[in-house]
């Protein structure tokens, strides 16, 4: 909780002094600004008294209105956080649980060319910005093979609701962005999963599980993986917070209406209220990871856990 | 005087002669090598490109390796005067991150105290925000004109991580002896800072140094491709933004090599920056040597 509260003021500071810069050098954003007043958007007012006024307003749940698509900005954020959230857990899930099971196995196996192979698709992927593994990923599949819809979050022929047919779309179109992400992430959770994997594979209480005649299988998940897996929970929330920050490029990309793509549009169109709005959810879910990792920690190591 | 620069040049000698030993090092010094020899070089040796609109996005031939771009200039030449501006704002971005880190750092972690809490409280807040949405609202609000800029733009929100990994190294060395021998000795703090624990850094910031420069790349060519850097003059991204919105490429028409010639530069410049650092991070750690 501390540092949901700390890192909060500093964000709308940050986007205010970002307006106030814009409102001096452009004179026609001035004129707007001023009929924009009405929207709780006052340049003359001291830039603390701005601040607290729109904490006071986000306490309400009132984020102000957005310039571009006259709409409340809570509104906005609520339907673009959604989809930023589906794409973002489940490519991080699947590369997380991937990666975890692929680095015990090459761990274990201490293959030579499995070693390789996962140092060659490292540099590959490790050295390509997902942006571009994007790119890559539309011409193949959506131009070339025409197998996946590339853009939006769904057909327009299906109705939004709890039916097979709109699932299915949603689906569809969430599969190329998850690549996207899944692809670029997936080596460099396998290799901080195989470098734990081997310091606890050393350890004195698998080769004691060994020599008791343990089954192979109940070593590696209960005494290699449970042990290997801690230190990777922590990066999950560094991890989340990093493909947030990327969600920008590949949402425009994709034509995918979450957080990033609207933050965008927000720049693209000076509309700062959703600016902000935008930009608090992204420090808020990214807050919300950080302590819902410390939660996971603590659940997973019972080292922690209270008797 | 003398004797020292000696010692300094075979000190340079062995650094070369271990990133050379190591293979992975090697291929990425040698696919830096040739960048920065093309950054260096190439805009010396290349006129400024005309256009030429009979002959535009030419397929690759002859007379142009990489073909032509949509005003009918030479793909391949334009990858060559774009390196520089590469170069140089990931090398700028790298230099004021790793600077600010390490005043940041050291500072936080020699000092204590309140400077400490002020401080990490400060970087714990930067660290927090993701860091390409920041960047994306700072390159609206400061004017990007020229590489010094933009490396200084996009180096503002990269240090964050650096700087705390310095403070808790510098913390880490503080009470060692060699240390505490230099403060009861008398020796002012500028200068145990400078003889005592720089080089102790110095192999950790090399290493971070590439891998911000890679972060920077990818950031700046990111921002370009959205269109949010109004940047003037030759740079990959600006290549890859081109073709993406005015050609056309993801249809693949005959821009395609347009598109994919910056891309591929870009990723070779990356795997270069990943060997390199992991080669420099053995040759500069002792505890990593075989």
């Amino acid at each position: 909780m501390f540092l949901v509260i700390q890192n909060m003021p500093g964000n709308p500071v940050e986007t205010l002094a970002a307006e106030i810069s814009r409102t001096e050098n452009l004179e026609m954003e001035l004129a707007i600004a001023k009929a924009k007043s009405i929207l709780n958007y006052d340049p003359d007012i001291p830039i603390m008294q701005r601040l607290l006024n729109y904490l006071a307003g986000v306490l309400r749940g009132n984020l102000g209105e957005s310039m571009a698509y006259h709409k409340p900005v809570v509104d906005l954020v609520l339907g673009a956080l959604p989809w930023t959230l589906l794409v973002l857990t489940v490519s991080l899930t699947l590369s997380f649980s991937v990666g975890v099971i692929a680095g015990i196995f090459i761990a274990w196996k201490r293959k030579r060319w499995l070693n390789a192979l996962l140092n060659v698709w490292q540099s590959i992927f490790g050295s390509i910005p997902d942006y571009i593994v994007a790119y890559l990923l539309i011409f193949i599949f959506a131009v070339r093979l025409g197998w996946l819809p590339a853009r939006g979050p769904y057909s327009a022929e299906v109705t939004p609701g709890f039916n097979a047919a709109f699932i299915g779309s949603v689906v569809r179109h969430a599969i190329l962005p998850v690549m996207a992400y899944f692809l670029t992430t997936v080596a460099n959770w396998t290799i901080g999963m195989r470098a734990n994997a081997i310091g606890v594979l050393g350890e004195d209480y698998v080769a004691y599980a060994t020599a008791r005649g343990l089954p192979q299988k109940r070593i590696l998940i209960h005494y290699v993986g449970r042990n290997s897996i801690l230190p990777m929970i922590t990066s999950l929330a560094i991890s989340f917070g990093f493909m947030f920050g990327g969600s920008p490029l590949i949402e425009n990309l994709f034509i995918y209406p979450g957080v990033g793509y609207y933050l965008n549009k927000a720049i693209a169109r000076r509309d700062y209220p959703l600016m902000q709005g935008m930009y608090f959810i992204m420090i808020v879910v990214v807050v919300l990871s950080g302590l819902l990792a410390e939660r996971l920690y603590v659940v997973l190591n019972p080292r922690l856990r209270e008797r | 005087m003398s004797g020292r620069k000696n010692d300094r040049l075979a000190g340079v000698r062995a650094f070369f002669a271990v990133i050379w030993r190591n293979p992975m090092s090697r291929v990425g010094f040698l696919i830096l090598l040739v960048f920065l020899l093309m950054a260096v070089f190439g805009p010396m040796l290349i006129p400024e490109l005309k256009s030429d609109y009979a002959n535009r996005l030419q397929p690759p031939s002859r007379e142009h390796w990489l073909g032509t771009d949509l005003a009918g200039k030479d793909t391949f030449l334009q990858l060559v005067l774009g390196s520089r501006n590469v170069l140089l704002v990931a090398a700028y971005a790298g230099l004021f991150a790793v600077l600010i880190a390490a005043v940041v750092g050291i500072v936080s972690g020699l000092q204590g105290g309140v400077v400490d809490q002020v401080l990490m409280l400060f970087t714990n807040v930067v660290l927090t925000m993701p860091s390409f949405p920041v960047t994306m609202i700072l390159s609206m609000v400061i004017r990007i004109t020229d590489p010094l800029v933009f490396g200084l733009v996009l180096s503002l929100w990269s240090w964050a991580g650096l700087a705390k990994a310095i403070r808790s190294q510098v913390l880490s060395l503080k009470h060692r002896e060699f240390i505490e021998a230099s403060r009861l000795l008398g020796i002012s703090k500028l200068n145990i800072i400078r003889y005592d624990i720089l080089p102790n850094l110095v192999s950790y910031i090399a290493v971070n140094f590439i891998s911000i420069m890679k972060g920077a790349i990818t950031s700046s060519v990111g921002l370009m491709i959205l269109g949010l850097v109004p940047f003037q003059g030759n740079h990959w991204g600006v290549m890859i933004q081109v073709a993406l919105s005015q050609t056309g490429a993801l249809m693949g028409s005959a821009s395609m090599v347009y598109f994919l010639a910056p891309v591929v530069c870009l990723m070779l410049f990356q795997l270069g920056c990943y060997f390199f650092a992991n080669g420099l991070d053995e040759a500069l750690n002792p505890r990593l040597r075989a």
